[in-house]
Order: C-alpha cells, then sequence, then structure tokens
C-alpha cells in the first residue's frame, strides 16, 4: 500500500492520495517514532576546526597534531633505541662506497694532485713519468702528458690553478700549464729547471710563489728564480716528503730516511726542531685546520699526530694498517684523515682516534700507493700500484647528491640516533663489523697475537725484576727515540 | 797614516761597544781590517744624513781623507799585507802590533775628557783578572739558534690555540669557514624598518594592534593567556592519569575478549553466556538487597544491552541460519521449534516497544523532556570556529522541518503547546529548575488525591514521586514501597504472588512510567497507545484496554526467563535518566564502567602477584630417606625427630620491592633477552651511570620533541656544502677570533698568552742549563 524509503536522515513515505486515513496514521506514528528517537538516541557530533587540521595547499605536510608530554610515552627510549638499530643496520646496508675507477696509466700511480680550484679536476702521475689529468664527473682522462723520464716523483697545483708542477727521477722540475695546448701546438712546459740531485717530493707555498722540494736536502725556490733560494740539511741523506703548512704557511715538515721529521720555518736559515722515531715516515701531512697539528705515516704499520710543539711524544698513535703506511691525507674539515697502505686498503681515522673508522679495499686493488681527500670533503681518491684511481666515498653510506629537507632531517636524526646509542652492544657490533680480505685478516690476528706476547713478556720481566727497574712506558712513548734540538 | 787608521779603529769599538753583545760576538769573528775603509765609509754616510750643513762639510773632510790616502799610496796595502805575518799575538780589532812587546792601555782608548763615571768603570775593569770566555763551536750556535726560531714559531703557532679549542667544543661547524650567511634573516631586523603601505596591510596592522597581538615575544595575547591559566596543571594531570588508567584497563580487557573469542566451540559459549547470566541474575538479587543504588545501576546497563539488542536484527528470522531453517522447517521437527523459539524471543524483544512507546506518551505529556533541537547539532563549545558556526547559521530549513513534526507531535496531546515554549529555552538548568517546581506542585496534587484513592493508585503515586526524586531519594523511596508493596499483597492475593515482589514493582513502575503529571488528569489518553503496533486501535479504545493491557504484559512476562523480568523493571528510570541527563550520565567513565562489567581485573592481578610472590620464595628441602634407619613401606611417615632434623629450613625471603606496593609487581630476575641489548659498562666520556642514563632517557625524535628542538638537537656536527671547495684555515679567521675574544671574552684569551709566557720561560730555563 505504501513504501518507505530510509535516505540518509530524512524519511520519505510514498502513499496513494486515496488512502488518506493511512497517511494520517503513519504520520503520527513516525512522528512518535522520531521523536522518540530523537529523545533517546542523542547524536553527538565531532566539532573540529579544520584550520586546525586541514593544509593550506596540497604541497604541505599533514600536520599531526601531537601531546608531547612524557607521561603519555612510557616507551620512549625503547623505541628510540630500535630506531637506532634499524638505521645502523641501514647504514651497513647502503654502505656501497666504491663508485669508480679511474684506468689509463700504464704505470703504477705514484703521485696525485687535488686542483686548487675545481673539484672535478685530478692529476695523476705514474711511474713511467706520464701525467694524467682527469675529469672526475665524466671519469675520464682529459689531458696525457709525458713529464719525465723515469717515476714522476711528485705533483702540485699552484694556489691559482692555472699551472702545476712536477719533479721526477730525471732531476727536473717542470711548471706545466693546466690548459691543454691549443691544435697543433706541442706540449712543453712553462719552465724547467734542472737540479743537482733526485727530487723526492714537492710542495707549494698556499698564498706565495714558493715551493718546496726535497731529495738530498729540503729546497724552497722561488718560481721566478732557477737556483733555490733556501737550502734546509741537518745531516741526513735523503728526505721523502716535504709539506707546507696550509695554515701558518710559513712552516714546513719533511720525513728524512734517518727515521726523523723535521720541521722548517722558511723565513729562518736553519731548520727548527727533529724528532727522531724508532722507524721510518713515509709522508707527512699538516691538519688544514689546526695549525700545530700534522700526522705522518710510518713504515711500523701505524699514524702518528703530533702537535709541532711538543715532539717528545704523538698526541695519538694511529694503528689498524697491517703493513707500511704509504701515505695520509687530511680531510679539508680537519677531523679525519685517510691513509694508504701497502697492506692494500685504505683506512679512515678520525684525527684524535687510535683506530680506523672504515676500511676499504677490493679484490683488485693492491699497495696504495697515494692518497687524497677531495677538496668537497666528500670523496676519496686512492693511487695504486696496479695503474689505477680509485673513486671512494668518504662516507660509505651517505646518498649522493642533493636531499629533500625532510630526507636532511631524516638522515641527521638517524646520525644522532647511532650516536646517542652507539655504546649499546648490539649496535656497536654491527657499526663496527667490516668484511676484511682473508690475509690483512689473519695478519691483523697475527699481530695481535705477537703484541700481546711481547706485551706478557714484558710484564713477566717486570715481575721478576726490582721494583722500578723495568719502567712501564706507554704506546705514545715507545715509538719516539729522541728529540733533536 | 797608523794613527788614522788607529783612530777609525778605535771609533769603531766605540760604537759596537754600545751593541748588544751578540753583535759584538758576530764582530768579533770577523776580520774587520779588510773591510776598515768601507766601514769608514758607511760612518760618514750616517753621518752625512743629519743636514745639508754636515754634510757638506763631510763631503770636504772626505775629500781631505781621500787625498791623504792617495798620499799615502801604497803603503797601506803593506800594512794589510802585515796580517799574513806570523805573529803571537794579534788584536782582533786589527790593532797591528806594532811595538811588539808594548802593550796598549785600555785608558789610551778613551780620551781622557771622558766622564768620571766611565773611567770608574774602566778601573773595576783593569781590577778584574778573568777572561773572556772562548766563543762558542758552530754546533752549538747553531743549536741554539735553531731553538730560539723554534721558539718563536712555537709561540707564533700557539695564537691559534684557543680558535682550535672552540672548534673542537664547538656544536656545529660548517665548512666552508668564511661563508656569506645565506638563510633568511631574523624577522625582527627585517620588521624594523618595515612600513604597513598598502590599505590592505595597514588594515592587517590596525586588526593586530586592536587585539594586543604580541608580535615578538610572548606569543599568546592576555587573553589567551588567561584561558591558559584556567586549567590548573594538577587537575590536568590528575584527568590525564585517570585516563590513562582506563585505557590500559581496556586494553588488557580487550585482549582478554579478543582471547576469549578466538575459542570457537558454540557450545562452550552457550554454556558460558547461561552461566554469566546466572551469576548476574544472583548477583543482581543479592545486590537489591544490599545494595539498592548498584542493583539501579546494574538495571539500567541491562536495560542498553536490552535496547541495543533490540535495534539490531538479531532474532528477526532474517539471517542466513533463518532462511536455512525456513526451508527446513517443513520437514523437520527441530527446525521449526528453533525458528519458533527465534520468533518468540523476537516477539519478547518487540515487546519491549510497549514502554517505549509509553516514553512517547510521557513525552507528549511533559514535553519539557523533548531533547532541544540544538542538542543534536554540533556542539557549541568551539564558539571561536568560524567553519562551525558558518553551518550552523544555514541550516533554517532544517530547523523549519523538524518543526513541522513536532507540531504534528503536538497535535495528539493537548498541553503540548505550553509546554513548547519551555522547551525553547533549550538550558538545562531552566529545564531542571522547571521540572522541580512542577513536580513540587505533582506532588501536593497527588498527595491529596492519594489520600482518597485506592491502594493501587496510592502506589502509583509513590511511584510517580520516586521519578521525580533524586536517584538516592528514589532508592529510599523504593525501601518504603517495598513494604507497603507486601502489606497490600498480603491484603487482597493476586497470581502474582509467586512472581515476588521484584516482578509486581516492575509492572507498576511500568505503568507508572507512563504516568505522567499530565497522564493523571488525562490518564485515559495517555496509557494505551505505546504498548500498541501500528495496527492498534484508535485511542478511544484504549482507555477500556489498559487493564487488559496490563494483564497481557504480565501473561507474556510469566513466558519469558526471569531475567527478562528484571529488565523490565528498571526500563522506565534508565530511560528517563537517558531523557533527562543521558549527555551527562553517559560519559566517559559511565562506558568504561559499562565495558568491564564483570571483568575483574584487580583480582586477577591480585592472583599475579600472589603467584610470583610465592615462586620468589625459597622452598623447604626435604632430605629425610623414608625407611633410612627405621621401618619403612607405604603410609609410614618417617618420624618428627627426623624431619626436623633433615628438613632444610629455607632463609627468609629476599625483600621485595613491591611488598608495600599494592598495584605493583616488579620483578628483579634478570632476563637474558634484555641483557643482550644492554650496556656492560660505563662508556667513556662519561663519568657517572646517572650522565649516562640521562642522555640516553632524554629523546631525540619529533614523536617526543618539538620541531624546532628536534631541528635543535640533531643539527650535525659538520656541515659541509654540496659543491664548495672548503679552503685551509686562513690567518684571518685568527683576527676575526681575537676581535672576538677581546670584546667578549676576555678570559678566554688570557689563558693563552700565560701559557705562552710559560712556554717561554721553560725554553729559557731550558737553555741555560744547557750553557750550564
Amino acid at each position: 500500500m505504501f513504501s518507505v524509503f530510509f535516505i540518509n536522515t530524512w524519511v520519505l513515505i510514498a502513499v496513494p492520495t486515496d488512502h488518506l486515513h493511512v497517511l494520517n496514521k503513519i504520520k503520527t506514528v513516525f512522528s512518535n517514532a522520531l521523536f522518540s528517537f530523537r529523545r533517546q538516541m542523542k547524536v553527538k557530533v565531532l566539532s573540529r576546526n579544520p584550520d586546525d587540521y586541514v593544509r593550506e595547499t596540497k604541497h604541505d605536510i599533514q600536520r599531526v597534531p601531537r601531546n608531547y608530554d612524557p607521561n603519555l610515552h612510557p616507551f620512549e627510549v625503547s623505541r628510540e633505541y630500535t630506531r637506532a638499530l634499524n638505521a645502523t643496520k641501514l647504514e651497513r646496508v647502503f654502505a656501497k662506497p666504491f663508485l669508480a675507477s679511474l684506468d689509463g696509466h700504464r704505470d703504477g700511480v705514484n703521485c696525485m694532485a687535488k686542483h686548487t680550484k675545481s673539484l672535478s679536476t685530478l692529476l695523476s702521475g705514474s711511474c713511467d713519468g706520464e701525467v694524467k689529468i682527469w675529469n672526475l664527473t665524466k671519469r675520464e682522462c682529459v689531458r696525457t702528458l709525458q713529464a719525465h723520464e723515469g717515476f714522476v716523483r711528485g705533483m702540485v697545483v699552484r694556489f691559482c690553478g692555472t699551472s702545476f708542477f712536477t719533479v721526477g727521477d730525471d732531476k727536473t722540475i717542470k711548471q706545466w700549464k693546466m690548459q691543454a695546448p691549443g691544435y697543433g701546438e706541442e706540449e712543453e712546459p712553462l719552465n724547467t729547471i734542472l737540479g743537482k740531485t733526485v727530487f723526492t717530493g714537492l710542495d707549494h707555498h698556499q698564498k706565495e710563489g714558493v715551493f718546496a722540494t726535497c731529495g738530498q736536502q729540503v729546497d724552497i725556490w722561488d718560481e721566478q728564480r732557477s737556483s733555490p733560494i733556501r737550502s734546509f740539511t741537518w745531516g741526513v741523506d735523503s728526505f721523502s716528503s716535504v709539506r707546507f703548512n696550509p695554515v701558518e704557511t710559513e712552516l714546513l715538515a719533511s720525513c728524512a730516511s734517518d727515521r726523523s721529521i723535521v720541521l722548517y720555518d722558511m723565513r729562518e736559515s736553519a731548520p727548527l726542531k727533529k724528532v727522531i722515531m724508532t722507524m721510518r715516515s713515509n709522508t707527512v701531512c699538516w691538519n688544514p685546520m689546526e695549525a700545530y697539528h700534522f700526522t705522518c705515516s710510518n713504515e711500523d704499520y701505524n699514524l702518528y699526530t703530533y702537535d709541532m710543539r711538543y715532539l717528545d711524544q704523538p698526541i695519538t698513535v694511529h694503528m689498524d694498517h697491517v703493513s707500511a703506511v704509504l701515505d695520509v691525507d687530511y680531510s679539508p674539515t680537519g677531523k679525519e684523515f685517510v691513509s694508504a697502505s701497502f697492506d692494500k686498503t685504505i683506512r679512515i681515522f678520525p684525527k684524535d682516534g687510535g683506530h680506523s673508522r672504515e676500511v676499504y679495499h677490493t679484490k683488485r686493488m693492491q699497495h696504495v700507493i697515494c692518497i687524497k681527500w677531495s677538496s668537497d670533503n666528500k670523496y676519496i681518491l686512492s693511487g695504486s700500484d696496479e695503474m689505477n684511481i680509485r673513486l671512494w666515498k668518504a662516507n660509505a653510506s651517505e646518498k649522493l647528491g642533493v636531499l629533500a629537507p625532510r630526507e636532511r632531517a631524516a638522515v641527521n636524526y638517524n646520525q644522532k640516533l647511532k650516536e646517542k646509542f652507539q655504546h649499546h652492544p648490539q649496535i656497536r657490533r654491527i657499526t663496527r663489523h667490516r668484511h676484511l680480505p682473508k690475509t690483512i685478516h689473519h695478519q691483523t690476528k697475527e699481530l695481535r697475537v705477537m703484541r700481546e706476547a711481547r706485551r706478557r713478556k714484558e710484564r713477566n720481566v717486570r715481575k721478576h725484576s726490582k721494583p722500578g727497574a723495568v719502567p712501564v712506558v706507554s704506546e705514545k712513548e715507545k715509538h719516539v727515540v729522541t728529540v733533536v734540538k | 797614516m797608523a794613527k788614522v787608521s788607529k783612530k777609525q779603529a778605535i771609533k769603531k769599538v766605540k760604537k759596537t761597544k754600545k751593541k748588544s753583545d751578540s753583535a759584538e760576538e758576530t764582530l768579533a769573528a770577523v776580520p774587520t781590517v779588510a773591510y776598515d775603509e768601507e766601514e769608514e765609509e758607511e760612518e760618514e754616510d750616517l753621518n752625512g744624513n743629519f743636514s745639508g750643513e754636515e754634510d757638506e762639510e763631510d763631503e770636504r773632510r772626505r775629500q781631505k781623507l781621500l787625498e791623504a790616502i792617495s798620499s799615502l799610496g801604497g803603503n797601506r796595502r803593506k800594512r794589510l799585507g802585515e796580517r799574513s805575518e806570523a805573529a803571537v799575538q794579534m788584536s782582533e780589532f786589527g790593532v797591528s802590533v806594532d811595538g811588539e812587546g808594548r802593550k796598549i792601555q785600555l785608558s789610551e782608548l778613551i780620551p781622557k775628557s771622558a766622564p768620571v763615571k766611565t773611567q770608574k768603570q774602566l778601573k773595576t775593569l783593569q781590577a778584574s783578572t778573568r777572561t773572556v770566555d772562548s766563543p762558542l763551536s758552530k754546533q752549538e750556535t747553531e743549536r741554539i739558534q735553531r731553538d730560539l726560531a723554534f721558539q718563536k714559531t712555537a709561540e707564533e703557532v700557539t695564537r691559534w690555540k684557543s680558535l682550535i679549542r672552540q672548534n673542537e667544543r664547538a656544536e656545529q661547524l660548517v665548512f666552508p669557514l668564511n661563508q656569506e650567511p645565506s638563510g633568511p634573516r631574523p624577522v625582527d631586523r627585517v620588521a624594523l624598518g618595515w612600513m604597513a603601505q598598502t590599505p590592505l596591510e595597514q588594515e592587517v596592522f590596525a586588526v593586530l594592534t586592536a587585539n594586543k597581538q604580541p608580535v615578538h615575544d610572548p606569543l599568546l595575547t592576555p587573553e589567551e593567556e588567561a584561558s591558559v591559566k584556567a586549567m590548573s596543571l594538577g587537575e590536568a594531570k590528575i584527568r590525564r592519569a585517570e585516563l590513562q588508567k582506563a585505557r590500559a584497563l581496556q586494553s588488557y580487557y580487550e585482549a582478554r575478549a579478543r582471547r576469549d573469542r578466538k575459542i570457537k566451540s558454540k557450545k562452550y559459549h552457550k554454556v558460558q553466556n547461561k552461566a554469566k547470566r546466572k551469576d548476574l541474575l544472583k548477583q543482581f538479587d543479592h545486590m537489591v538487597q544490599t545494595d539498592p543504588a548498584a542493583a539501579l545501576e546494574e538495571l539500567k546497563k541491562m536495560e542498553v544491552a536490552r535496547m541495543q539488542e533490540r535495534m539490531s536484527l538479531k532474532h528477526q528470522n532474517s539471517s542466513k541460519w533463518a532462511r536455512s531453517k525456513a526451508i527446513m522447517a517443513k520437514y523437520d521437527q527441530d527446525a521449526r521449534n528453533a525458528m519458533q523459539q527465534q520468533l518468540d524471543i523476537n516477539k519478547e524483544l518487540t515487546q519491549k516497544v510497549v514502554t517505549a512507546l509509553n516514553d512517547d506518551q510521557e513525552e507528549e505529556e511533559q514535553e519539557e523532556e523533548v531533547m532541544p533541537e540544538c542538542i543534536n547539532d554540533a556542539e557549541e563549545a568551539d564558539a571561536a570556529n568560524p567553519w562551525m558556526r558558518g553551518r550552523l547559521s544555514q541550516d533554517p530549513e532544517d530547523n523549519e522541518k523538524t518543526e513541522d513534526l513536532t507540531v504534528e507531535v503536538e497535535n495528539k496531546g493537548g498541553e503540548e503547546e505550553e509546554e513548547e515554549e519551555e522547551e525553547e529555552e533549550g538550558e538545562e538548568e531552566a529545564l531542571l529548575r522547571k521540572f522541580d517546581s512542577r513536580r513540587k506542585q505533582r506532588r501536593a496534587e497527588e498527595e491529596e488525591a492519594a489520600a482518597a484513592a485506592a491502594v493501587e493508585s496510592a502506589e502509583e503515586e509513590h511511584k510517580d514521586d520516586d521519578e521525580e526524586l533524586t536517584e538516592f531519594t528514589n532508592l529510599l523511596r523504593r525501601r518504603q514501597q517495598e513494604e507497603e508493596q507486601t502489606k497490600v499483597e498480603t491484603g487482597n492475593p493476586a497470581p502474582l504472588l509467586e512472581e515476588g515482589l521484584m516482578r509486581v514493582r516492575t509492572l507498576e513502575e511500568v505503568e507508572q512510567l507512563g504516568q505522567d503529571p499530565g497522564s493523571e488528569e488525562n490518564p485515559v489518553a495517555a496509557d494505551p497507545e505505546p504498548a500498541l503496533p501500528p495496527t492498534e486501535p484508535p485511542p478511544e479504545t484504549r482507555k477500556a484496554s489498559k487493564s487488559k493491557k496490563r494483564k497481557r504484559g504480565i501473561e507474556l512476562q510469566e513466558v519469558l526467563t526471569k531475567q527478562t523480568k528484571v529488565i523490565a523493571v528498571p526500563l522506565a528510570p534508565t530511560a528517563e535518566d537517558v531523557e533527562d541527563g543521558g549527555a551527562e550520565e553517559l560519559d566517559q567513565r559511565g562506558l568504561i564502567q559499562e565495558a568491564f562489567a564483570g571483568d575483574d581485573v584487580v583480582s586477577d592481578f591480585l592472583k599475579d602477584k600472589r603467584k610470583q610472590e610465592e615462586a620468589g620464595r625459597p622452598k623447604v628441602v626435604d632430605l629425610t630417606l623414608p625407611g633410612w634407619g627405621e621401618w619403612g613401606g607405604t603410609g609410614i611417615q618417617p618420624s618428627r625427630k627426623k624431619r626436623r632434623r633433615f628438613r632444610v629450613k629455607p632463609n627468609p625471603p629476599p625483600y621485595r620491592k613491591d611488598k608495600n606496593l599494592p598495584s605493583v609487581i616488579i620483578s628483579e630476575q634478570r632476563n637474558s633477552a634484555i641483557s643482550l641489548h644492554r650496556v656492560s659498562a660505563l662508556p667513556f666520556p662519561f663519568e657517572n651511570h646517572a650522565q649516562f642514563e640521562s642522555t640516553i632517557r632524554c629523546p631525540l625524535g619529533r614523536t617526543w620533541n618539538s620541531e624546532r628542538t628536534v631541528q635543535k638537537v640533531t643539527r650535525p656536527r659538520v656541515v659541509t656544502t654540496l659543491g664548495a671547495i672548503i679552503e685551509p684555515m686562513s690567518r684571518e679567521e685568527l683576527l676575526k677570533d681575537q676581535t672576538k675574544g677581546d670584546s667578549g671574552e676576555k678570559s678566554n684569551t688570557n689563558p693563552v698568552k700565560e701559557k705562552n709566557t710559560h712556554h717561554k720561560h721553560k725554553a729559557g730555563n731550558k737553555q741555560k742549563q744547557k750553557k750550564k
């Protein structure tokens, strides 16, 4: 007779017109029903102000209102711990430091130089006297020149970036233009200086047209002159490396073959001081942010960071390599440095940490001879025996390229979490775990055993001798023989 | 000639004497003979610099001298050659040994007109017999030179110390170092030189100033601050703690319910339900005797449950099961029975409509109870919410429509129109006040009527009163009522006797619910309608059928189980409660209580705790060997002596931390799963556990901290710019640092200086030692 539809809140009633009495009845019933409904069921409506939760544009982030009261969050520590653990695991998952290998040299890469003004340019000199200039973004060689006969021993780019110097086994110092010669022009050095002895190292002053070489003695050269403006000798036969202090630009340090590190002031006529160690140092590198700190890579598998004012013992002994350390370079921020070793690995050390935070190796990389940390603090370049230059990330798990702000925030947060929980065993275990080649692993073990044996013996000797007869010598003191004034 | 050169030499000596010792030393080392002439010239040059006149004079003198020298001829060369002679004593000043044995007296070197002081000095010098030290060896001089140079550089380098320290401690270092700050400048600085220019800006400014909106530091206006202060912290805390507890309980309960629900056995559930029902009934009976208030509550709950069930489509024979049974019903007696049962239940449930409609009737009579229109609208709490305001004002149509409906309803009840106005007032307080006054009136009327009325009507009146009073008084009334009723019932025995007091009362109450002040005057119109389904006879016949209907209700209830009986009683009060102050009573707490009815979490917890305590208590170790040293066999107990001897008494149980905490279980057992994740030793930079724990305790994430804090806390130590070359530290940085240090913190630079001087002293001391 009639039909009823409930549509949302409205009730539609369709009744034929000839049943008016029915209609009346329905009306009453429904009105009653509606009343009862209204009375009994109070409909509650959530009242919210959309200003509080609606975004203005779709590009905005959704607002998430939060209550920061600590009583409402009883599990914050455990939640953060889990996050930290995950972050650590992800860090290990994404740790893929190797970026590229630049091949093209026909002999081992003996030295490298960073361009002072361009991040994408790298210079490398090999053992056959060839110098190559690389474009790192394209990962290709842009220029090759035969600079010397025999090894290219040292290479440095002038502070202005327009030219560079090379020294070689052929007893010459050559200055080259950074620009490639035009078509038809011959590749010729701007300047050539003939020396009396072989040069083994080279470095340029930070701001002036002065450079230093080392060989039989340490020479300071003016770019305009063909003879050194100053020569430093201190009763030794040869030097392996010389470096200008980038902060106090008149200071120099050099490593000599009599196991010493010698300091110089360019303005003085005589060297300043030298420290003799138990083993020979191969290279030395100044901290670019701290005027008086330098680090040397030593033949005894360690690196030593010194304060140049107090040479009687190093500030820190950096251990971890299992063979002679051949080269060292500081990060431009001065917080870390990277070392290249004969044991075919590269290690990154914090400047004040005794052990490395990172170790890089690949199957094909042989003895790493030279190493550089790029001037934007992002990359590491290594030149090795097997003629390749390798490009690594300085931070193994870092995402390269521009990060979105939220991404950046997440990265920062994860970093802090990792720092916060770094002492927790699970997290420490994961962060510290690295895969090592078998040989290095075994060697490390062996070294540990040897060290332990030595320590044990010393302890025993001390135990069985007169008290005070065998003094305890700290690790730092062990490696310095004497300081010569 | 010799004289001339001698004089010159003397002059030279005088000059050099005034200079420092070191200069003297070098001079001593160098033979001066060869350079005589040059130096002389130099000297003259020096003299010549003083003035023009002197210059000329000097020139003349020089000419003279040159002439004299030229006149001397080659003699001089010969003199020079003298040096090559093997002389025993060679003066280091190039003084030739003229007279072999003759010594030069010191006094000869000084003019006689020299001051007395120098002469005295000369005398003392002559008196002393000490010889001058021989010059140091080359190696040693070199070493000294190196040492001096080193000290100089060390000092120079030490200037960097403060800067390096500062960088080491810095929370954040941004590289490259000498960057221009690229970010947006602080608002204050920008706003300082800004003026409102456009009309819109001016308008905004005017609004801001009118509202005293602070632009800079305190973000809240005075009004806002006042509102913030309105809710005290303690209150808020208590409230939150309550809610928290409730939520915890809820989750616990839910978990339990979920576990229960997982059990699939129908039989189990059936048994469970039955048991529960019985339990409930028993409890309720007990409660009625002991705690009528709680009983009332319970009834209310039951009523709600019942209402909900009625609202659902259960027992309508429309379910899948019912349909399948319908097919089977033709052939299967059981199925038919089952369906019948369902239908019965349905009937029973729909029977409840009687009371519901009764309510309706009441409503007609006391229209004040109809909810004001606005209640179903969004609550007005958020007056500042422009969105909500807008909506409300746009709904006049709705209002009209609902009003139409109400008008229709009004047509039924005679008095409604008057009341409608009252209803419009809407406010609860006003309503309550009215109710009160009306109740008083009614009571007065009823009391008058009660004197003349029959026993039954008297009962009704009482019930009426009950309704109107508060719950507490209601309960008291009920007590009295019970007594009355028992008297009445003993008076005229009725078939309801068997059913017990409860039941009679319920019926009575149901009726009374129907009877309102209005209905008393017009009882015929009021009562009958609710009980009827839509097809019932019109209101005229209801009056006649009233008593019948009541009987029928009774009959029906006889058919029903006991529990339904129970539920039937309180329906009226609960319904009324909902009408009156539903919003207040069915609040969160009530809901939670409802949800946890019959769930004894506390006793469960206590049981748990006791169990744990038991487990932690050391056990008695019984070392008695039955049959050892005495008779053995089944049923033979070792002697008491033996038992005393061989039963190792346990130590007193270790102190439990939760001993005096009734609502806590503290377990001090080591959990190996957790220990895997715990720091075993205090890490290096921390000095004590509290320090370390505090760093762990404060969270970093944005779940627990405001955005600003998170940004601050998670700032990386070192920031580098992508693709920017980081130059080494330059000397300008040092200058910057020094100026900063001078202006800001002088104390910072001082120690460095002190250290420098200290260093110098040290070096000096060493030198002295070396010399000795």
